[in-house]
């Protein structure tokens, strides 16, 4: 292996899964060779992209030069242990959707299935080149290229008018962000001219300059990640694209704006100042507010879903910006603590929110209704599916002993640190701060609740869902392994912060694998134990136990007779499937306490209605605070340039004399 | 370490809980039925009652799926879990590394998802009704629990419930606001996630007002058994971590058995004292309409903030 670079394995995938694309172009119309040869092989290179990341973990970093590029400007490719920690999510979590996608695309209308092996493979391959991009330039291609063939994926059914739309909005807002992302470079090179990313890192900016590079990655990668304001994209997005491309779109894309948000604040520019910190965190804080608010009130599943990726997203956010105060004050220990936090709630949140797309993937498949009102009682008919989403569902509502929960405990115990803060008031309300993220992490378990058991219990809303399918061996395959990485993250952290502790040090010079490696493998204290410690084997151990030692008893003391009948009516004989919560009702007490957060247009009957209606539209604000208005600038905008734009030549040429005057004026040698 | 003596003391702990649990329910309702002037049921009312439901068949709704047979059992779990690592008469305790202070916010979070699940499983409109209603009390609850602990990890440099309540035990009687208004707050969150008086009534069968009892309303036989089992076990573990928290006073530190057999008085002393002041609690208030509850909540969120900040702005050298 000492002749084969990481890096060149890495290429190698990446130009691997060109290929595989490009093969689909070959039979664009064979459903079975694609989906039962293409996708298995492209999840085979996600495993081999995943084990070559996990391995260089911990290594010195590689670089390469390609041939391609700008004549005097050839890609810079470079795999570092930030990069490795990304590749390694990229991986994996790839595997997972790839198995998945070999069950999931049929024939059908819209695109092509070999078009559309092309376009994800592509996608595969321009997030593996984004994390290993090392010039502005190599960087912005593959960005460009990823934001393209996921515009492609998702308008996959372009015959639909709000699919287009989607998919337009979604260009709209990746155009905007690339465009701040390319400026912020800008702002970097401090007009050198150096577009590597080594010579921005040699680079002295001053405070204002830096800040200024700094709020332009916010933003640009803040659209791309979903960060409030920008966020609007995603709940359009998420419901328009195949599951599959949902899934790696939420579960990996999003990372990769995280990944880029890390490498510009925490090695691309050196000079951090506190309130970077706390911009982030504020946005972080009220994205992931907004985010699962949302997600609380949606009735479409997928929507429900993208909106609970902005709220994790806030999270990472949140942790992000706790990382930066931290750094910037030159307390690196607690530094590292929030950082393997954000890292932890990376892994994390691909796999559990991939397994959830995944899984609404195979409901779709099974009932064609994506609205939870029709849903109702799967649990029944899917039952892989369901036990599977369960997995997904409690790591997400940021439960022990699954992964949601290890990421949030490093948050809060590095909240606990921050009265340490040297600030005269920074020490008091970041503190407070922690309060919020408790009540996000509680309000997602509410919307997972809703999700879960509007879809998968209760009795089935509609007769229709009586000739439901489970998912298919290839479905279940992915499922499984997504799962698996769940249950993994969750009961083995130690293990995981070990390995990726090689990121977190090569940011920020220490880490935590030296206080881990005093304990057991089984526990968790970042710290020491006296200070805080988590040990979620023991604890998976005592419920397990508990729960089979308590079956055991139960029934050799007394019995295990079970008899069924109907369910108790109340006395009320008619207790149809339409008796139990809607959607919307299971979110009443939710738009009622935080009325003011919504835009609503409720419609309630009265006593003497004859039809009695109801209906409840929930509106983002955004819309009308921000986009609206904008929308309504850029048409005023246009009419005053129509204005100039009369079509008579002579006009045209008198521009052109005026331009050629005023330049002949200034810009003179 | 993990010693012996530390076993024993664990599995004796457990096995205290299991027993005891019930009987502080009995003695709730035994005050209650006092303080109202009614004729009292006997103290052991729940014990028959759990030896009933056991004998009984288990009748099952026909849409009833496996997750609502699991439920039961894996709520008991992490009562029991609960329960194990709380100091309730030694701070000595081997599983106690397994779950700090957050962690075990987090096991009671895990029991109210699956009950929640559980309730809504079969598809009646109770069901859901009480779901709905548990998880809302949950998002509200957590935050002010949350600022709770964090004023006493701040205050002791630790979230390890066993370290807050030795550190807190051993040092010299000074009142601390922090913790006064941390304790108010604990108090008002406690009533809520226990389904007490004002924010729900165990004793309640009226359609409108229940949260727990609608939650529970199609199970019977063993697994009825286990969840009341379960509550009794949560109030115990709530009662038995105020307790410690707030009057860390006569918990054994130490490995020698006498010292734990020392602390089953005082901890018993204290139990019947929490529990008569419960129901004191139950008798004199009202139960809010469940749109108060926010109120409710929040003002115990308030409180525990107000803590947190006297904690940081008055106590900081501290």
């Amino acid at each position: 292996m000492t002749s084969f670079l990481s890096i060149d394995i890495l290429l190698t995938a990446a130009c691997a899964w060109g290929g595989i694309g490009l093969l689909g172009l070959l039979a664009p119309r064979n459903t079975r060779f694609i989906s039962k040869t293409l996708f298995p092989l492209g999840a085979m290179v996600g495993m081999l992209v995943g084990l070559v990341a996990l391995d260089s973990l911990g290594g010195p970093a590689q670089t390469a030069v390609l041939a391609i590029g700008l004549p005097d400007l050839p890609f810079h490719l470079r795999l570092d242990n930030l990069s490795a920690v990304f590749a390694l999510l990229l991986g994996f979590v790839s595997v997972g959707i790839s198995i998945f996608a070999a069950g999931y695309f049929r024939k059908g209308e819209g695109t092509a299935p070999g078009v559309l092996c092309l376009e994800y493979h592509v996608f595969l391959a321009s997030m593996l080149v984004v994390l290993l991009a090392d010039d502005a330039y190599a960087f912005m291609v593959a960005w460009e290229t990823m934001a393209l063939s996921s515009f492609f994926l998702v308008t996959t059914d372009h015959r639909h008018d709000e699919i287009r739309r989607a998919g337009f909005l979604y260009l709209l807002i990746a155009h905007v962000g690339a465009i701040s992302i390319l400026l912020s470079f800008g702002v970097m090179t401090g007009g050198a001219g150096d577009y590597s990313f080594s010579g921005m890192r040699a680079q002295e900016l001053s405070p204002f300059w830096a800040s200024v590079a700094y709020l332009l990655a916010l933003a640009g990668f803040g659209a791309k990640a979903g960060l409030v304001p920008l966020h609007v994209w995603l709940p359009e997005a998420h419901p328009a694209a195949p599951s599959p491309v949902s899934a790696m779109m939420s579960g990996v894309m999003l990372k990769t704006a995280i990944y880029g948000l890390l490498r510009v604040s925490f090695d691309l520019v050196h000079s951090t100042l506190w309130w970077w910190g706390v911009v982030a965190l504020a946005v972080g804080l009220i994205t992931a507010l907004f985010g699962v608010l949302y997600s609380t009130v949606q009735s479409d599943m997928k929507r429900l879903l993208a909106y609970s990726s902005i709220e994790n997203i806030g999270l990472i956010a949140v942790g992000f910006g706790l990382t930066l105060i931290f750094h910037a004050y030159r307390m690196e220990a607690l530094a590292a603590l929030a950082m393997t936090a954000v890292l932890y709630h990376c892994l994390a949140h691909s796999a559990f929110k991939s397994l959830l797309f995944l899984c609404t993937g195979s409901v779709l498949h099974a009932t064609k209704e994506r609205s939870l009102g029709k849903l109702g009682g799967l649990i029944h008919r899917m039952p892989w599916v369901a036990w599977l989403a369960l997995a997904g569902v409690i790591a997400s509502a940021g439960l022990p002993p699954l992964s949601g929960f290890v990421s949030e405990w490093l948050l809060l115990q590095s909240f606990l640190f921050s009265p340490g803060l040297p600030h005269p008031w920074l020490n008091m309300v970041v503190p407070v701060a922690a309060a919020l993220v408790v009540l996000v992490a509680a309000l997602a378990g509410f919307a997972m609740v809703k999700f879960y058991a509007i879809i998968f219990l209760g009795q089935m809303r509609e007769a229709g869902l009586k000739d439901a399918h489970d998912a298919g061996i290839w479905e279940k395959a992915g499922l499984v392994w997504l799962a698996l990485i769940t249950l993994l993250l969750g009961i083995l952290p130690s293990a995981v912060i070990s390995r990726i502790d090689a990121a977190t040090r090569q940011l920020l010079g220490t880490g935590l694998a030296d206080k881990l490696k005093e304990q057991g493998w089984w526990m968790l204290a970042p710290i020491s134990p006296e200070r805080a410690s988590y040990e979620p084997m023991i604890f998976l151990v005592t419920i397990a136990a508990t729960l089979l030692l308590g079956r055991w008893l139960v029934r050799s003391l007394y019995h295990g007779r079970v008899r069924r009948t109907r369910a108790w009516d109340c006395g009320y004989y008619f207790q149809g499937p339409r008796a139990q919560d809607t959607a919307e009702g299971f979110s009443q007490p939710i738009r009622r306490i935080f009325e003011p957060m919504f835009r609503m247009q409720r419609h309630f009957p009265t006593a003497r209605d004859t039809k009695p209606h109801y209906s409840v539209k929930v509106e983002d604000h955004f819309w009308y605070w921000l986009y609206l208005p904008v929308a309504k600038l850029a048409g005023r905008i246009s009419t005053f340039i129509v204005a100039l734009q009369g079509g008579r030549i002579a006009v045209y040429l008198m521009y052109s004399f005026i331009t050629l005057l005023v330049l002949l004026l200034v810009a003179r040698p | 370490m993990i010693s012996i003596s530390g076993l024993l003391g664990q599995a004796f702990a457990i096995l205290l809980a299991l027993m005891l649990a019930p009987l502080l329910s009995g003695w709730v309702g035994q005050c209650r039925a006092w303080l109202q002037s009614r004729t009292a049921p006997p103290l052991l009312l729940p014990y028959y009652m759990l030896q009933k439901l056991f004998h009984k068949d288990v009748v099952l709704a026909h849409g009833a799926s496996s997750l609502f047979r699991v439920a039961p059992f894996v709520v008991f779990g992490c009562m029991v879990l609960a329960c194990a690592i709380i100091p309730s008469l030694s701070t000595d305790l081997p599983l106690a590394p397994a779950a700090d202070a957050l962690a075990l916010v987090g096991v009671f979070g895990l029991a109210r998802i699956f009950i929640s699940l559980a309730a809504m499983d079969v598809g009646t409109s109770f069901g859901s009704l009480g779901g709905r209603r548990e998880m809302l009390i949950g998002f509200l609850a957590e935050p002010a629990l949350l600022m709770v602990i964090f004023t006493l990890a701040m205050t002791v440099q630790s979230t390890s419930v066993a370290t807050i309540v030795e550190t807190l035990a051993h040092r010299e009687l000074v009142i601390y606001p922090s913790l006064a208004f941390a304790g108010i707050a604990f108090t008002f969150v406690s009533l809520a996630e226990n389904a007490r008086v004002p924010v729900d009534n165990p004793a309640t069968h009226l359609e409108l007002t229940m949260i727990h009892e609608a939650m529970i309303l199609e199970y019977s036989g063993r697994y009825l058994a286990l969840l009341e089992w379960a509550a009794s076990l949560k109030l115990y573990a709530y009662s038995c971590l105020g307790l410690a928290l707030f009057f860390p006073w006569g918990i054994a530190a130490g490995e020698s058995f006498l010292a734990l057999l020392a602390a089953i008085p005082v901890l018993l002393f204290k139990l019947a004292i929490g529990g008569f002041l419960l129901a004191v609690i139950e008798t004199i208030n009202a139960k809010m309409r469940i749109f108060r509850a926010p109120e409710f909540l929040g003002t115990a969120f308030m409180l525990a903030v107000l803590g947190l900040l006297v904690r940081l702005l008055l106590e900081a050298k501290v």
